[in-house]
């Protein structure tokens, strides 16, 4: 970690050269090892042996975006985690949730909020909404040799977008692929092993201009019927009061909902979907 | 065979001082103070964008004065270390300490290596969980670091201001009464001021920089005071107007507008993120009046600031 620590005259030189504003550049210069991407790897598939995250979940509503993603992690046919959290504030204005193998993931996304803190603080003002989606696209771009041996890493981007044009939805939603393919996405989003039937789901329930609490509903409900076909995505567990990681990001910012907010949510759609259950059983 | 000059080490030193000293005092001051909820910065500064105090990480604040290029490349050199080390190590094994220390390497450095000194004086502070714990740092050009309990002013007539101050400052003050104590001090040599030639009584907040590292907020504890609340803090009455931004009003990009199905780039030939592209119409100007497109072009309206 020579690069971290100052020598004896002060800076190293690459400190004080300013070279621009990204910090995912300046550690490419001064320090690569620190950066996903840039190891090598061993020459065979990995897939089986890193923990997966699955299912993460994106939908817009009047104010705002949402994003969600269910607890679980798989490594081959076993759970690895039940309580792992996949979606994360990408900094005030945006989330990131992200599917794939989890260790290159979370690597990514804390290196993703350092980037955007650190241009906002060199540059003094914050980047633009589709700045930010390019920049995670760059990094995805970067993974591509391990996506190909099983590291897959696929986020899921939304943000409140300051700069709206006056009429246009400030909540935006951007997806991508391995390659490093950025799409913006209209009214809702998927991305992991479940996304199918949370996209199947979300058809049928989303709808332009909803309020958020009907959005936070339709995109838990999304999350369970994930759930519902998807081994590898975990449904609400009210056993060990384990329920999905739900964001807010509205023009106050982005904003974690508590448990017991998602946990009423979850417990709602399991009452909804029990009833005629009870009658049938006798 | 030509000679060189010689000069003795001290004479070589002492004129590398004088040279970085008057440098500092032409330009305008800065006082950094401690008051009871952290940290709070003040600049004379009439520019809203080159800005004389800024962030260095999530508790430590940076203020500095003198040539502008300078201190510029030494703040954006401490945020570099800064999130370098956060990232590898931890957010909280980032230091005000270990900042402070590679600036006062660097300005040493580069004061007995160099031939021109850095015309620099910094002042790193780091915001504590209570009063106690808050350090203000000291950095001159010549590398020396000082650690000073109460305040720190550099700049300008430094001295008369640090005098004033030092009458008029106590422990403890909240924001309001130790902005009013900074403001009249920095005011005191300040050639806007009446007193000195200006038209107003004290530095107006147009004229004015002020931030604050207030421990009470969750993670960055930076904060710019600006618009609104900084006027509503200067003033006795509450001044009315529109409500003071939460956070930082720093907007200035053009308007977006979401594009499902266009990759970033490759859209509306005439959205402003569309690079280049194969309009079927000719782009034409509205208004004929012989001057082109580009960078000798008209000069785009600027956008007004709707209040966010």
């Amino acid at each position: 970690m020579s690069e971290s620590s100052t020598g004896r005259s002060g800076f190293p030189p690459a400190y004080l050269d300013r070279v621009g504003s990204s910090f995912t550049d300046f550690l490419g210069l001064t320090s690569p090892d620190l950066l996903p991407g840039r190891r090598t790897l061993p020459a065979a598939p990995l897939g089986e042996l890193a923990p997966h995250g699955t299912t993460i979940v994106a939908v817009t509503y009047a104010g705002g975006v949402l994003m969600g993603g269910d607890r679980r992690a798989t490594m081959g046919n076993l759970i690895s985690s039940r309580d792992i959290e996949k979606v994360y504030a990408a900094d005030s204005y945006s989330v990131i949730g992200i599917a794939g193998a989890a260790g290159i993931a979370i690597e990514m996304v804390r290196l993703y909020q350092v980037e955007l803190e650190h241009y906002e603080k060199i540059e003094g003002v914050t980047m633009s909404l589709d700045g930010k989606a390019n920049r995670l696209a760059g990094m995805i771009r970067g993974n591509l040799g391990a996506a190909m041996q099983g590291l897959a890493v696929v986020p899921l981007f939304a943000g409140y977008d300051l700069d709206a044009a006056e009429g246009a939805s400030p909540g935006r939603i951007f997806s991508y692929d391995v390659t490093g393919g950025n799409y913006e996405e209209r009214g809702y989003a998927s991305v992991g092993s479940g996304s199918l039937f949370a996209r199947n789901s979300l058809k049928k329930t989303w709808r332009t201009g909803m309020s958020a609490d009907a959005a936070t509903r339709s995109l838990v409900e999304s999350l369970y019927d994930a759930a519902d076909d998807d081994s590898a995505t975990g449904g609400p567990d009210p056993v060990r009061r384990l329920y999905p990681i739900v964001y807010r990001v509205d023009a106050e910012g982005a904003v974690r909902l508590t448990d017991a907010e998602v946990a009423a949510v979850a417990d709602t759609i399991i009452a909804d979907r029990s009833v005629g259950n009870e009658a049938r059983e006798v | 065979m030509t000679m060189p000059y010689y000069a003795s080490a001290e004479q070589v030193m002492r004129d590398r001082s004088e040279y970085a000293r008057k440098g500092i005092s032409r330009g305008r001051s800065v006082a950094v103070l401690t008051y009871v909820d952290g940290v709070l910065f003040i600049a004379e500064n009439p520019s809203a964008t080159l800005h004389k105090v800024s962030e260095l990480y999530d508790r430590i604040g940076f203020a500095a004065v003198g040539r502008y290029s300078e201190f510029e490349s030494l703040r954006v050199a401490g945020v570099r270390l800064a999130d370098v080390r956060g990232y590898s190590y931890n957010r909280r094994d980032v230091t005000g300490r270990v900042i402070a220390n590679a600036y006062a390497q660097t300005l040493g450095a580069v004061f007995t290596e160099q031939l021109k000194p850095y015309e620099v004086e910094l002042c790193v502070a780091e915001v504590g969980d209570s009063s106690g714990g808050d350090q203000l740092y000291r950095l001159t050009f010549d590398g020396s670091i000082v650690d000073e309990s109460d305040f720190v002013v550099m700049g300008g007539q430094a001295e008369t201001v640090a005098s004033h101050l030092r009458e008029h400052y106590t422990r403890g003050m909240g924001l309001r009464e130790a902005l009013r104590v900074g403001v009249r001090a920095l005011s005191a040599v300040s050639a806007a001021t009446a007193a000195n030639g200006g038209g107003h009584d004290q530095l107006p907040a147009e004229q004015l920089e002020v931030a604050v590292l207030d421990r009470r907020r969750p993670k960055r504890a930076f904060r710019r005071v600006v618009g609104v609340s900084l006027r509503s803090l200067l003033s006795d009455e509450p001044v009315t107007g529109e409500p003071a931004p939460a956070a930082v009003a720093t907007h200035v990009h053009a308007p977006s507008a979401p594009a499902p199905g266009t990759p970033a780039g490759l859209g509306d030939p005439t959205a402003v993120d569309t690079a280049g592209g194969t309009a079927d119409r000719t782009l034409e100007p509205d208004t004929q009046d012989g001057v082109g497109g580009g960078t000798e072009g008209d000069q785009p309206e600027p956008r007004t600031d709707d209040g966010r």
